[in-house]
């Protein structure tokens, strides 16, 4: 969900990216991150926990808490926190910790 | 291997008045930060602070980041490094950093550690929910990226960030259920709490969280009444239907840093956790690292600033460096911090502040 009208911030529209999040084309803008874009897609799941297989999402938001790491292009652990939207990124909910290739 | 004569690890509120006022005073200055911009968690504050014009009253956060940015991008002895995390120190005083998937190294002469501090969380069950945040992590949600976590929240803890948020979030069309306080009082100033009483939010005091509900995320919350123990009274839980719950249980120092370089740390509940020792030029244990903002104790932003400023300062004196108004300068700095940290608001923080001196 997207805020509509604020009574001392403007958010100015930026160009819109598309990027898929498992396997679902998205949109979000240029200059958010993907956590942002993904929670405005109504996504807060981010992560399935190693051992008790529990959902996570975000918590700390400033790229600390490692609670949103998910797999970006294929590589995992990214923090979708602290990293910015790009077009055509491939963005999936990530199992654990992750594999890498 | 990069040398220079200040480094400033973090480009928060500390960092940037440290990286100028060292510039300032003719020293050469890498500031570097992990984000790709400036101004740290000051970019997600919307309400306007109080204190004297030179402690930025009555600016808010957003347009003071973008002021300091903008005066250190132009200031030709400063060198900035976004996107530069500092991965660590070694003890012949190199800080390794990697940017760019590159690592570079960095010789400073002194070092400005101003990497501020990190949201702390609570147990309770289900604290691991998606819908489960740090207030922090909202507020930039909703006041960076104008997007909502949630429809219905719930804010546990009523100090000054709890409430601000809560405020926050009203302004963005997202219901505040409620905020509440395990203590018997709210900790928050009451020109902010007053804002959101006025706006019909409940702040229950004595009251904490007993567990989140929710398969998969978060669509629920108990509460329980506590007793004058803290205890959980019996028969008085309540079942708040939110979607949202946002932790407002205080910040700690993200201290790794000073940790790996050998400082004298010492446990401060006042100040937020660990933090270092340090003397009255803000030089910790370890000779020429200095220490200013949130790393070195939690306050306002306003603190963080007059700190930086002071850490700048002194690092580039240190140098050698001085002017016809250095000792005015460090003067002036130092009765501001005195008059932040003064009267009853700031007795935390002075009890905070009298365990941390380097003997």
């Amino acid at each position: 969900m997207r805020i509509e009208k604020h009574p001392i911030l403007e958010f100015k529209s930026s160009s819109k990216i598309k990027f898929t999040y498992n396997g679902n084309e998205l949109e979000g803008y240029e200059g958010e991150t993907i956590a942002a874009a993904l929670h405005a897609a109504g996504v807060r799941i981010m992560r399935e926990s190693g051992h008790l297989h529990r959902p996570r999402g975000l918590f700390c938001n400033i790229g600390n808490c490692s609670s949103c790491l998910m797999v970006v292009n294929g590589e995992p652990n990214v923090r979708v926190c602290v990293e910015r939207l790009r077009e055509g990124m491939v963005v999936e909910t990530q199992k654990g910790k992750g594999e890498l290739k | 291997m990069k040398y220079t004569e200040v480094a400033i690890v973090g480009g928060g509120p500390a960092g940037l008045t440290a990286a100028m006022s060292a510039a300032k005073l003719g020293a050469e200055v890498i500031l570097i930060d992990r984000n790709d911009y400036l101004g740290g968690q000051l970019i997600k504050q919307t309400h306007r602070f109080f204190g004297s014009k030179q402690q930025r009253a009555s600016e808010r956060g957003i347009d003071i980041a973008r002021e300091l940015s903008d005066q250190v991008m132009n200031i030709p002895n400063i060198q900035v490094m976004t996107e530069a995390t500092v991965l660590g120190y070694y003890e012949d005083g190199v800080l390794l950093v990697e940017q760019n998937k590159k690592i570079i190294t960095i010789h400073p002469k002194r070092i400005v550690i101003s990497t501020g501090g990190a949201e702390k969380t609570l147990l309770f069950p289900n604290n691991d929910l998606p819908g489960v945040y740090g207030a922090g992590a909202v507020q930039t949600l909703v006041n960076v990226y104008g997007v909502k976590p949630g429809k219905k929240v719930l804010m546990v803890g009523a100090g000054n960030i709890g409430v601000i948020v809560s405020y926050q979030l009203l302004q963005a069309g997202i219901e505040v259920v409620a905020i509440i306080e395990a203590a018997p009082k709210i900790g928050a100033y009451w020109v902010h709490a007053a804002k959101v009483v006025r706006a019909g939010v409940p702040i229950l005091t004595r009251h904490t969280i007993v567990k989140a509900h929710g398969e998969r995320e978060v669509n629920g919350a108990t509460v329980v009444r506590l007793d004058e123990n803290w205890q959980p009274i019996t028969g008085t839980q309540k079942k708040l239907d939110v979607d949202v719950i946002c932790l407002s249980v205080g910040l700690t120092p993200l201290s790794e840093l000073l940790w790996q370089a050998g400082c004298k740390m010492v446990y401060v509940p006042e100040l937020g956790g660990n933090v270092p020792l340090r003397n009255e030029h803000l030089e910790t244990s370890v000779p020429g690292i200095y220490v200013a903002g949130d790393v070195a104790g939690i306050e306002e932003a306003s603190a963080a600033m007059m700190e930086g400023s002071l850490a700048g300062l002194e690092a580039a004196a240190s140098l050698g460096y001085t002017s016809e108004t250095l000792q005015e300068n460090l003067r002036d700095v130092l009765e501001q911090l005195k008059g932040l940290r003064s009267g009853s608001v700031g007795e935390k923080i002075r009890k905070g502040m009298e365990q941390v001196s380097l003997g």
